[in-house]
């Protein structure tokens, strides 16, 4: 018995409201972090993540008070990302009581602020996210590149060999995205997965792609990674948190049962 | 109402901490702060924290806060969170090597790379996410601290340096991540434990709650 795989729902924040819903019974308000927030940490969630989609820079600070709440009666870890750009963003984030801070875009064009963030607040508190495309030609050896801007603009630059940078320069964790499979429901890409995982001493959460629990158990006993990352398998009621656990641990998965 | 101190050397999440003390302990003041006078005013004090070991001691050195620590932990109940804890021992590997404040005689060396588990699979490092925390063996298992808690239940971790003390008189509670390793010490009227509380769910409100009601006797 060791370390438990981590299961972590991911929602997507608006100004300051959960997007699309999440469909639990009984909710009252579905577009509130808060509820929703504590109606995970209830189910059994392991992490929460909140990315911030805010696309008008006047409503940015919307997420501050919403990360504020959350930390204020949900006691499990809170990542939060999305237009995450210098150290002070990372700072603010972690002020109003987020625990780590996913950085992107920003990681992309300035990779020194995952340097300066991680030597002033701490590998543990430092996600990157990376967002991936398969660039190889079918019969050629995989090769994935990495994209940003919601998989629109491609960088030419390799995930993997990105993925070992950005470890060397000290995040604490990789936030590993396909864009491939990204709403796809068809499960990771657990080569890609895989390549990443292995290529880093760091932790790296799966995501992208995820439409059933045996994905899940893929992720991780194929794929190597250390989480994984959902959102609609678990908003819309398809499973359940326990039932993702226990799907898990009946593959051998070592899981949380705790709060199942 | 008791009054409750949370250290603020400004390194790291404080909030989560002073939320999760507010949320067990409502009738209770707590403080966060970095004014020595508060914090002897106390009576009781959280030692949190985050970051790198040479950060957080030149930090408490600079705010005149390591004689502060060496005093409180002798006079009332005191709990180490995390960096909280290292910063408690003898000496830390980081950062080419920090002297701490040596109230538990011990050192903080960093996880080995690679790191293996039993089958010889490679371990990540930091080691994050909540593992089980048994007080099996460990000769403050029976520590008031623990109370209400079953044995074996998981905590949330996320270090990449985990403390050696030079007795194991000190261990409450040990993890297996590679090796076994000591994750909670208790010496006197200091509790102090390597996961966070604040962010273990139910299992981490009970060590708080039980803090907030703790004599400080073992």
């Amino acid at each position: 018995m060791g370390l438990a795989k981590r299961i972590i729902p991911c929602l997507d924040v608006d100004a300051g409201r959960v997007v699309k819903g999440v469909n639990f019974v009984d909710i009252r308000d579905a577009g509130d972090p808060v509820s929703v927030a504590r109606r995970y940490n209830e189910a059994g969630a392991d992490e929460i993540t909140f990315l911030d989609i805010t696309a008008t820079s006047d409503n940015r600070d919307t997420i501050f008070p919403v990360v504020e709440q959350v930390a204020s009666e949900v006691f499990i870890p809170l990542t939060v990302g999305g237009g995450v750009r210098e150290v002070a963003d990372v700072r603010r984030l972690l002020n109003a009581g987020a625990d780590k801070v996913s950085i992107n875009t920003a990681a992309v064009f300035n990779p020194d602020v995952v340097r300066e963030a991680s030597d002033k607040v701490g590998s543990q508190c430092i996600v990157v996210a990376i967002d991936a495309k398969k660039v190889s030609a079918e019969g050629e050896v995989d090769r994935w590149e990495l994209f940003t801007h919601g998989g629109r603009k491609h960088t030419g630059i390799d995930a993997v060999e990105w993925a070992m940078r950005m470890a060397e320069y000290g995040a604490g964790e990789i936030l590993l995205t396909s864009m491939d499979r990204d709403g796809t429901k068809i499960g990771f890409n657990l080569p890609l997965t895989r390549a990443i995982s292995d290529a880093v001493e760091i932790p790296v959460i799966a995501s992208g792609g995820v439409g059933n629990l045996q994905h899940l158990a893929d992720g991780v006993i194929e794929g190597g990674a250390d989480a994984v990352l959902a959102a609609s398998i678990f908003h819309f009621g398809e499973y359940t948190i326990a039932e993702a656990k226990q799907h898990m641990a009946s593959q051998g998965i070592e899981v949380r049962l705790d709060g199942v | 109402m008791a009054r409750i101190a949370v250290i603020d050397y400004g390194m790291g999440n404080l909030r989560s901490v002073s939320k999760a003390v507010e949320h067990v302990a409502p009738n209770d003041q707590v403080l966060v702060t970095r004014d020595a006078a508060v914090i002897k005013e106390s009576d009781r004090v959280i030692c949190p924290g985050q970051g790198a070991a040479a950060d957080c001691m030149n930090a408490l050195s600079q705010q005149g806060l390591v004689d502060v620590i060496k005093e409180v932990v002798q006079t009332r109940p005191f709990f180490g969170i995390c960096m909280g804890l290292q910063v408690l021992l003898t000496r830390s590997d980081e950062n080419q090597g920090v002297d701490c404040v040596g109230v538990l005689p011990g050192q903080v060396k960093r996880f080995s790379a690679p790191l293996l588990d039993d089958s010889g699979t490679r371990l990540k490092v930091p080691h994050m996410g909540w593992n089980e925390v048994s007080r099996d063996a460990a000769a403050r298992g029976n520590h008031p601290m623990w109370h209400g808690i079953e044995n074996g239940s998981r905590f949330y971790f996320a270090h990449s340096y985990y403390c050696v003390p030079d007795s194991t008189d000190l261990i409450a509670a040990h993890t297996h991540y590679g090796k076994s390793i000591a994750v909670a010490l208790a010496q006197d009227s200091v509790f102090a434990c390597q996961f966070h509380p604040e962010k273990s769910s139910a299992s981490g409100l009970q060590l708080l709650t039980n803090f907030v009601s703790w004599d400080g006797k073992a």
